[in-house]
């Protein structure tokens, strides 16, 4: 049968369609092994058992013998990747339930309430200010008039988890709005009160999609480098120890803190190459690192899912 | 239509009526005190905001009767369903007026418990909605509410409601697997299973068959006319034969009002209101 011109016309169209969706969708897979590649080529050579379990040595530039093999190297950056972990674990024990009620809230109880508007357009304000103004904030307000200028565990989480509610927030409110109305007129048309109701229905839910969006929050505070700045500042030693005295484990948190970004920041800034190459290599842990997170907490919550019960 | 014409059919002055003066037609109105209404509406308006929607309605729903809602979209049929176990308190800026009582207890009113009320009604809606979680739990959901913590009672009550939802055969082997798993016709008997578990006093259904295939929806039709000996049953429909097939009872709303309320056989047949058999012979609607 012959074609008419105008599905010769709309074939064409659909086919250039196809062209480029396909070739945009094969240009950001390229751009992503790009920066990938280009951070191996770079970082690669870095990174050593000894960036993972040592401190950096105070040497800036590695002592060589003769043959030119490494007497003392720079160290590594053990401190800063455990400094990392601690301040996304005190941001996330805070922001993330802070968050997550206050999405519950602008979700269930007060979608059109007279507090809902301005608390939704507060968040998306918030989500939107540049993480250095926080660092500032976190430094004039918690830093200088509560511990007196010292730089500290405590404000550095503090800017992170103030950088973490209004994502939680609004990404919470907007998963549970995608629960079905139906599942909580079911609940409630049992007997559920709406406490019952959110907790036994409304969140099971919604777990893997509220998930993801706690996942994007910690990702966003774990790349953050501004707002530790002015707060927990980065310091040279472990900030754990541990030892036989209760409570076992003690985080050195009234002092400057270790971070991986601040590290990488001081030694991507530094004028010596082997810092350079180290900053580097702390860029791909801590790729790996939310990397490493997400499947962790992706994992932790299907297995709470089928265990769920409503009860 | 079989179906209606074997029922056994109540007294002959059993008719529960609807008292609008002009449409009383020398029908005596029920009283609340009735014991074979177990839902009594008086005089009940509803607004949503300015806007009214149920019009001076008052009717009884009988003991171990289903009784169907009919009548064009927007005539307050889902509205007055809702209202029996308060769920239409959910919607902002509703307001009520009137009287309506489950079993001689007051459903509006100051001092009553709506927790307690819900508990004692069951509901299955228009699209099957089991919880994202095993079937064995969608069953149980409501008697979890009530405090039941005995496993071996709990297990009981899931294979007697499965079993009165006529499931059990079919779900007895994946009680732990999914409810989401399974098809709609057998979401929606979970969901059944689900409202009769509790032993209600009246079970509500809206439009429970409206987004099943047509065996899914016969087996929920007879599964209805099974139910009546443990339950009395409110539903609406927008299927007119189907209300012909299961309800012994037949109420025609039109824009908020109660028209006639009558026995299906008699309302199918010959009803007493010119407008009713204008809709029924599909002159509107």
């Amino acid at each position: 049968m012959a074609l008419s011109k105008f599905d010769i016309f709309s074939r064409t169209k659909s086919n250039v369609a196809w062209t480029l969706s396909v070739s945009f969708a094969a240009f950001i897979i390229f751009l992503l092994l790009l920066v990938t590649g280009y951070l191996l080529v770079l970082g690669a050579g870095s990174l050593s058992l000894e960036f993972f379990t040592e401190i950096p040595s105070g040497n800036v530039v590695a002592t060589r013998d003769a043959a030119g093999k490494v007497i003392e190297g720079i160290g590594g950056m053990k401190q800063a990747l455990i400094g990392t972990i601690i301040l996304i674990g005190m941001a996330s024990v805070v922001g993330v339930p802070l968050g997550m009620l206050a999405g519950i809230y602008l979700s269930e109880y007060e979608a059109g309430g007279w507090l809902a508007t301005p608390l939704r357009f507060i968040c998306d304000v918030l989500a939107g200010v540049p993480s250095i103004v926080v660092g500032i904030l976190g430094y004039e307000l918690l830093v200088r008039p509560v511990w007196m200028g010292t730089n500290n565990a405590w404000a550095g989480a503090a800017a992170l988890a103030f950088i973490m509610v209004p994502i939680i927030a609004r990404t919470t409110e907007e998963m549970l709005r995608l629960v079905p109305n139906s599942f909580r007129e079911a609940a409630i048309g049992l007997g559920a009160t709406k406490a019952q109701t959110i907790r036994q229905v409304v969140l099971p839910a919604a777990t893997g999609s509220l998930v993801t969006g706690v996942m994007l929050a910690i990702a966003r505070v774990a790349g953050e480098t501004a707002p530790l700045l002015f707060t927990a500042l980065n310091s040279k030693y472990t900030p754990i120890s541990l030892d036989a005295s209760f409570p076992f484990v003690h985080v050195a948190t009234n002092n400057a803190f270790p971070s991986l970004t601040v590290q990488i920041f001081n030694y991507a800034t530094s004028p010596y190459v082997e810092q350079n190459k180290q900053a580097w290599a702390g860029i791909i842990v801590l790729i790996a690192l939310i990397f490493v997170l997400n499947l962790a907490i992706r994992f932790a919550a299907s297995r709470s899912v089928g265990k769920t019960r409503t009860s | 239509m079989t179906t209606v014409a074997s029922q056994p059919k109540p007294a002959a002055n059993s008719h529960p009526i609807a008292p609008a003066p002009e449409q009383t037609a020398g029908r005596p109105l029920r009283q609340s005190d009735d014991p074979s209404a177990v839902v009594s509406v008086r005089d009940f308006n509803l607004f949503y905001g300015p806007k009214q929607a149920l019009f001076n309605v008052s009717c009884d729903f009988l003991q171990n009767r289903v009784t169907a809602l009919i009548g064009p979209s927007g005539c307050g049929k889902s509205t007055l369903l809702r209202s029996i176990n308060r769920l239409q308190d959910l919607i902002p800026k509703v307001r009520m007026t009137g009287d309506m009582h489950l079993n001689a207890r007051p459903i509006y009113g100051k001092g009553v418990d709506v927790i307690s009320l819900r508990k004692s009604t069951g509901m299955v809606f228009q699209k099957p909605n089991p919880f994202p979680t095993t079937v064995f739990e969608n069953v149980v959901y409501g008697l979890r509410l009530q405090g039941i913590r005995d496993k071996k009672l709990l297990a009981e009550r899931c294979e007697e409601s499965l079993t009165a939802a006529a499931l059990w055969n079919e779900a007895k082997d994946r009680l732990h697997a999914s409810a989401l798993g399974l098809s709609g016709g057998q979401q929606q008997r979970v969901c059944i299973a689900r409202a009769i578990a509790v032993k209600p006093e009246v079970l509500l259904m809206d439009e429970p068959c409206s987004a099943l295939d047509p065996i899914s929806t016969a087996r929920v039709e007879e599964l209805i006319v099974k139910l009546k000996d443990r339950v009395s049953i409110v539903m609406v429909t927008h299927n007119m034969q189907q209300a012909a097939r299961v309800a012994d009872f037949t109420a025609f709303m039109y824009l908020g009002k109660l028209i006639e309320l009558d026995e299906s056989a008699r309302m199918f047949t010959q009803p007493s209101h010119k407008m009713t058999e204008q809709y029924l012979t599909g002159r509107f609607g």
